[in-house]
């Protein structure tokens, strides 16, 4: 039924997935989101998934961040079968290893920005202030130097997004999933985005995953894997000697 | 993240505001109606405990409760004596006497008369004379300092003084309090205040008098029942419930202790009125209000973090973690509701004491309006920590 794809002259793999499928509800209403996913996604590289609304993009990446479990097939991400954890160790999972960047920022709005930051090493244990502190250097990197005490809000739909980026990189995750994350900004603010992100990609035992409709930042991928009606139909390399890839 | 949470809610400042003014009314509204339920049903049996050193209250088999006039024979008092056990046996006349002022002005007055020779069950406290003096001609003893004094006498007219013939008043002119030396005609006779008093604010509204036993009967309207009760002191060596009992069988008359006494009248008004229905209803009502109010505001208040709440979810935090969020936020609430509608209470208590209103927050008062704080807050964070466990973190990625 599937097709397999299979990328040549590849990093190590990060994920793995196998005929790997998903139906929301039963009987009369079903709908099969996915139909049987066969991909392997390298380590140190940034790889979309693209294709039309409804196709499963997202029900994909939830799959991979272990927010959702499959009904069928194989998954192993960094080596870990995601179906074998309980949900306390699967959350504990996704706190060590997933940043999640999201198409609405989902910053609360009563936490300062480096408060939202910090939340992920909060998480993990790490007090309160040592973990602003560290938000704070985060933000300074991202040209957000001086805003960590303001209210998410009082910033700009640009300035939301880094936040929310910091907040996903702040722990350093091997594994970051992206949700069409330039959606909401303008192509300058979207290109920039993207680079901060595609710039995580490069370290040999990272992965990242992103979710995205915008055809400008394309070329930042090293492949791009088309969806449509719940199956990959597509697996495309980009060209190493791009410009935008030369350049960076 | 408990500090997070409390910065959520915090933050949030009109959704803050809204729950601590609910819980706050709540908690006012329950403590406020339980507090004067309580200072006026126990002003029912106030006078009971008024009267130290009595070990049994000896009165109509038929009364149920300590105002209620249906008095004894005379006889009463010599057959109580003579039961073995009693130490001593004084009677007490209680009733409701129309007295008239100077001016013409009439005033019910709460009349006592207490034991000529031993002069038992006298007031608590006397600010001015001395309890002897009762045993002068015609003297009483006044009520004042409380919101039942009413015994007002001319302004123009000097303590002791007696109206000329002819001296009209005006009866809105300025008033005065009654002072030692004041005449009062009760049922036509001459009284004279010889003290002052203060007593217990009783549930009857009307200013106290005490005389001696002797000259109470002469102001009541005769009559071969004047006796009230009997004031029994029981023997060193007798309990006095045993003693009680010993006064039921050999006088057919009921026997109680003051607290059992107390009991009794406070049962009548708790069964016969509608007081308790009354404020349980005021009280309930707090209760629903705060439900109404703080619960669902709370619960509005977390979904509207649901999807931070989902957030947090997906970037790994525990489902204990966001269930002790919520309730962490439900508890500073409550505590903070609370002590607002505590304060409100204890301020408005303190202006209250020593007024007409009846205010007694008994100790169990705040514990109950504290309760049902708890309840509120438990009932609100479990409708909300409901939404926060079925919360699918997948959701985080559907567009809001
Ligand atoms: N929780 C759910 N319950 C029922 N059906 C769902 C659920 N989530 C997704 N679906 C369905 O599964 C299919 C794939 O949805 P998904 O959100 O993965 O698509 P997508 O590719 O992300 O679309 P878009 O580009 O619009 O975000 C759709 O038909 C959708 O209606
Ligand atoms: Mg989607």
């Amino acid at each position: 039924m599937s097709t397999q794809h299979t990328i040549v002259e590849a990093h190590p793999i990060a994920i793995r997935l196998r005929n790997v499928t998903k139906t929301f509800g039963r009987g009369e209403s079903a709908v099969a989101a996915l139909r049987g996913i066969d991909i392997d996604i390298p380590a140190g590289e940034l790889t979309m998934l693209v294709g039309p609304s409804g196709c499963g993009k997202t029900t994909l990446i939830s799959i991979l961040a272990g927010l959702l479990a499959r009904d069928g097939g194989e998954l192993r991400v960094f080596g870990q079968d995601l179906a074998t954890l309980k949900r306390d160790r699967l959350a504990r999972w996704r706190r060590d290893n997933v940043g999640f960047i999201f198409q609405q920022f989902n910053l609360v709005p009563q936490l300062t920005v480096a408060e939202n930051v910090s939340v992920p090493l909060v998480l993990q244990g790490e007090s309160v202030a040592s973990a602003v502190r560290r938000a704070n250097e985060l933000l300074e990197t991202l040209g957000l130097e001086g805003r960590g005490k303001s209210a998410p809000l009082n910033l700009s739909g640009g300035q939301q997004q880094r936040v929310a980026i910091a907040r996903a990189l702040i722990h350093d995750p091997r594994l970051l999933v992206c949700d069409e994350p330039t959606s909401a900004l303008d192509a300058e603010l979207g290109r920039r985005v993207m680079e901060l992100i595609r710039g995580r990609s490069t370290s040999p035992d990272r992965a990242v995953v992103v979710v995205t409709h915008d055809d400008r930042i394309f070329h930042l991928a090293d492949s791009i894997a088309h969806l449509d009606d719940g199956r990959i139909d597509q697996l495309h390399r980009v060209p190493r000697d791009t410009p935008a890839r030369a350049a960076h | 993240m408990f500090r997070f949470a409390i910065k959520m809610l915090f933050g949030d400042s009109a959704k803050f505001y809204g729950i601590l003014l609910g819980l706050g009314f709540a908690s006012l509204l329950i403590a406020q109606q339980a507090s004067i339920f309580v200072g006026l049903i126990s002003r029912t049996f106030a006078f009971i405990g008024e009267v130290g050193h009595v070990d049994l209250w000896v009165f109509d088999p038929t009364q149920s409760y300590v105002d209620e006039p249906k008095p004894l024979r005379t006889t009463a008092l010599d057959r109580v004596r003579g039961v073995t056990g009693v130490e001593w046996a004084a009677p007490l006349y209680k009733g409701l006497l129309v007295a008239t002022l100077p001016d013409g002005s009439r005033q019910v007055c709460d009349v006592l008369g207490i034991d000529d020779d031993t002069l038992a069950g006298g007031p608590v406290e006397i600010v001015s004379g001395s309890l002897a003096d009762l045993r002068l001609p015609d003297a009483v003893m006044a009520e004042v300092g409380s919101s039942q004094q009413r015994l007002k006498f001319p302004a123009e007219l000097p303590p002791g003084a007696v109206p000329a013939p002819g001296q009209k008043f005006d009866p809105l002119g300025p008033k005065r309090a009654v002072e030692i030396g004041d005449i009062i005609e009760l049922n036509e006779r001459r009284a004279r205040v010889v003290g002052l008093v203060k007593c217990a604010e009783t549930f009857v509204p009307a200013p106290t008098l005490y005389t001696v036993y002797s000259r109470a009967i002469t102001f009541a309207p005769p009559s071969r029942r004047v006796m009230s009760a009997v004031l029994v002191k029981a023997a060193p060596d007798v309990t006095p419930a045993t003693l009680a009992q010993r006064i039921r069988d050999e006088t057919g008359l009921a026997a109680l202790t003051p607290s059992e006494y107390s009991e009794r009248t406070l049962g009548y008004w708790l069964r016969e009125t509608g007081i308790p229905i009354n404020f349980g209803i005021a009280i309930a009502l707090g209760f629903f209000v705060g439900v109404a109010i703080a619960g669902q505001m709370f619960y509005n208040f977390t979904l509207d973090n649901l999807r931070y709440f989902g957030a947090f979810k997906a970037m790994g935090a525990s489902t204990r973690t966001l269930l002790g969020m919520v309730a962490l936020q439900a508890l500073v609430a409550g505590v903070l509701g609370l002590g607002l509608g505590l304060g409100a209470v204890s301020v408005f208590g303190l202006n209250a004491s020593g007024g007409k209103l009846a205010f007694k927050m008994l100790w169990q008062i705040p514990l109950i309006a504290a309760a049902a704080v708890l309840i509120i807050c438990v009932f609100a964070s479990v409708i909300s920590m409901w939404k926060v466990i079925r919360l699918d973190p997948a959701d985080v990625f559907k567009g809001a």
